[in-house]
């Protein structure tokens, strides 16, 4: 997913590039991305990822910052090159870099800090109610997870039926009640 | 600038205000009847505020603040349109009578007002936080201030959906934060891949630069905004977040979110589909998550089995209605979008706070448990009546008149696509009054042996086939409550027991009725009566949305009054 993002915000800068007429002067340094900052946007967002699908509130907590991080990179990227420091008489205007995306970017960094102190907390609440900062299962998908496994939710679900099956395992099945259909017409639903 | 008058300088009120109140109760902390009155008054302040600006916006154009004193295409744009205003108006007066709810939960809950309960003295600093990060949405003339503004209420609503902090609550608000930052990372990715396209942030300005760019870069563009949004207004693929975390919040949090949090991300889709992106490409894959949103969400709806999961999946399938009006891009088609936000925020909240009152007199929301609500309480049953005959569209209430003008704007387009799409509109609504119908006949209706017999029944199945692990299903007869274990094939085998009737449980639930305070009743049905007063102005108030949806199709108005002659390149 990170990588597809890459690029196609390397495209968007290139599009800029081919209607440059529409973009202001400040904006001509944007015309050539850095490729490191792009690797590491979509090493960044990669690992955040892979963090994320973890059961860990912690680990979640992690990969989140790694995300919001590569973002924050990614706005670098879209400034372009470096120039000068941006303040007022240092430099002539063509030759400073962006400030936009920087004062963009220090906002997404104080929105992070507050996304890590709320996630820590929650973290620690998670550990104090349970004794482990790993998510618990829905109460909700664990409801239809029993369902399921008293077979009441559809007639194709079947633990015991797994490919490798032979036909002798089959004949036992047999042997100890009818199949299920009969089984779901006598007991009924609730 | 259209006016010379000093209106301007309201618009950035609906956010000043509710920051400046949350400031004064953060330092009331200690006294629950100051944070209480401040509340309320800024709150008050923000609905005649908003007030006047709907007066304004709809008599002299938008209304238009660059913050800072920076000339025009470098600050900080505040502005106000036709549809921006009628949604801070709505938003403030559902965020009044919740508080005034709350307020009536609250002092119910604490009546020795030590105010040392932690819980209670964050709610107020917290709920005004929130209050003013959807009024900055709303305002929002640059797509970053949006992000900001999206942020703002965001984090207030992690505190508020987290109040308390039980299991259950932590459990299901992790889903509920992970989602929602994920998507705002979407959305800062999508506005850096703005600036980096147009070299600018300003919705005005965009405008008119996007429309130069390629059509491909704008398609990207346009997807991954409309991601973002759609996730926060829980459009279909992205909507299981939803039932899954709003059920297990306090009532009033739970009604200002059904409420006001996902129509953000549906104004945001207005806002964008509009003024961003006039030509967009993407009308079909709207309708198409506009059916499937609608179809998918009441058959949840449907499926389930408690009052707060039903308002979720209600309150999702609902969404449906908004986009279609969105995807079909004609004036009448964003007029019925912009009336039904209007009308399914107020009476969606007004649900939502019965269902708390519900749960309060009953001590739960399972349809398994409810029963006899209509004898005990038969002002609660007035209110849950209306309200759910409002939400499904019966005439002449103001959901039929919402629905109505959608579908009649879907047939004046007339492809298959929008056939399709009123024939599952009607479908969805018929399958909402069926939900709610169950809801009434279940909760309110049937008489409350029933409802304890079944209760009976359904805690011995459940325990029994949780100790056992065999499978053993509640059986119902009469006042006699049981289980029964069915073998393959053979005759079940059935226990039951019987229940005495006892009459002390039918005075207990009519002593609470009576118990209930009359304030959180009145917050209810005030929230209840603003669905009618929709209902008896809907002539005004389509006639309202009808010109809102023209200066957003023509973009006209919006453009020339944010930016002047000279700086609209």
């Amino acid at each position: 997913m990170s990588a597809a993002v890459a690029t196609a915000l390397s495209a968007l800068t290139s599009a800029t590039s081919a209607h440059g007429a529409v973009v202001p002067a400040l904006i001509e340094a944007t015309l050539r991305p850095s490729l490191t900052l792009v690797v590491v946007v979509a090493a960044l967002v990669a690992t955040g990822t892979s963090l994320i699908l973890d059961r860990s509130l912690v680990r979640v907590l992690l990969g989140l910052l790694l995300i919001g991080n590569g973002v924050a990179v990614l706005f670098m990227v879209v400034s372009g090159t470096a120039g000068a420091a941006p303040f007022v008489g240092s430099a002539p205007p063509n030759e400073m870099s962006d400030p936009l995306p920087q004062a963009m970017v220090l906002t997404a960094i104080v929105i992070s800090l507050a996304t890590v102190g709320f996630l820590l907390a929650l973290a620690y609440r998670l550990w104090q109610t349970s004794g482990t900062d790993d998510v618990p299962d829905d109460a909700e998908d664990a409801h239809i997870q029993r369902l399921a496994e008293a077979r009441e939710t559809s007639d194709t679900y079947d633990p015991s039926e797994v490919p490798t099956t032979t036909s002798d395992e089959l004949a036992g099945d047999g042997l100890d009640g009818p199949p299920r259909v009969d089984d779901e017409i006598a007991g009924g639903g609730r | 600038m259209t006016t010379v008058t000093a209106m301007p300088a309201l618009v950035p009120m609906p956010v000043l205000l509710p920051l400046l109140g949350a400031a004064l109760t953060l330092a009331f902390r200690r006294s629950a009847r100051l944070q209480r009155t401040t509340s309320i008054t800024v709150l008050s302040l923000v609905v005649i505020v908003a007030a006047v600006l709907v007066q304004q916006t709809d008599a002299n154009g938008p209304q238009v603040l660059w913050l800072g004193g920076w000339d025009a295409p470098l600050g900080i744009a505040l502005v106000a349109d036709r549809l921006s205003s009628l949604m801070l108006l709505v938003s403030s007066v559902v965020t009044l009578i919740v508080i005034v709810f709350a307020i009536g939960q609250g002092s119910a809950d604490d009546d020795d007002e030590n105010g040392q309960q932690t819980p209670l003295s964050i709610f107020h600093p917290t709920y005004l936080v929130l209050t003013a990060g959807i009024a900055n949405s709303f305002l929002a003339g640059d797509l970053f201030n949006l992000f900001v503004g999206f942020e703002i209420l965001l984090f207030a609503s992690f505190v508020l959906i987290t109040l308390g902090g039980t299991a259950t609550r932590i459990r299901a608000s992790t889903t509920y934060v992970v989602v929602s930052l994920l998507s705002s990372a979407l959305f800062l990715v999508a506005i850096a891949g703005v600036y980096a396209a147009t070299g600018t942030v300003n919705l005005a300005q965009l405008a008119i630069r996007l429309g130069d760019i390629s059509p491909g870069v704008s398609l990207v563009l346009q997807l991954s905004l409309l991601t973002a949004f759609a996730v926060k207004a829980a459009v279909f693929p992205m909507s299981a977040w939803l039932p899954d975390s709003y059920p297990t919040a306090p009532a009033p949090v739970s009604a200002v979110f059904a409420g006001l949090l996902t129509k953000v991300g549906v104004y945001a889709i207005i806002r964008v589909q509009t003024l961003l992106f006039p030509d967009s490409p993407l009308h079909g894959l709207l309708m198409g998550a506009a059916l499937l949103t609608m179809v998918i969400g009441i058959l949840g709806a449907v499926s389930q089995s408690g009052l707060k999961r039903i308002l979720s999946f209600t309150l999702v399938s609902h969404i449906g209605y908004m986009i279609f009006g969105i995807a079909l891009a004609t004036p009448h088609g964003m007029a019925g979008a912009i009336f039904y936000v209007v009308h399914h925020i107020t009476i969606q909240a007004a649900l939502f706070l019965i269902c708390g009152l519900v749960e309060r007199l009953a001590g739960t929301t399972s349809l398994h448990r409810l029963g006899g609500l209509a004898l005990a309480s038969p002002v609660l049953a007035t209110l849950f009546f209306v309200a759910a005959m409002n939400l499904s569209g019966i005439p002449p209430l103001s959901g039929f008149l919402a629905k109505i003008g959608l579908l009649q704007a879907g047939i004046e387009v007339g492809t298959p696509l929008a056939w399709l799409l009123v024939t599952a509109g009607i479908v969805t609504s018929l399958l909402t009054l069926y939900a709610l119908a169950k809801v009434w006949s279940q909760a309110f209706w049937r008489s409350l042996v029933e409802a304890r017999v079944a209760g009976a029944a359904l805690d011995a199945s459940d325990g029994l086939s949780r100790a056992t692990g065999i499978e053993v299903s509640a059986v119902e007869n009469g006042d006699l409550a049981g289980v029964s274990v069915g073998r393959s094939g053979d005759t079940p085998r059935t226990a039951t027991i019987a229940l005495d009737a006892d009459p002390a449980t039918g005075e207990r639930l009519v002593s609470n009725a009576r118990s209930l305070p009359p304030t959180m009743v009145a917050a209810a049905a005030a929230m209840t009566a603003v669905g009618l007063v929709i209902t008896l102005a809907a002539g005004p108030l389509f006639a309202y949305t009808q010109r809102a949806a023209v200066d957003l199709i023509s973009r006209q108005p919006y453009i020339t009054s944010v930016l002047p002659v000279e700086v609209r390149r």
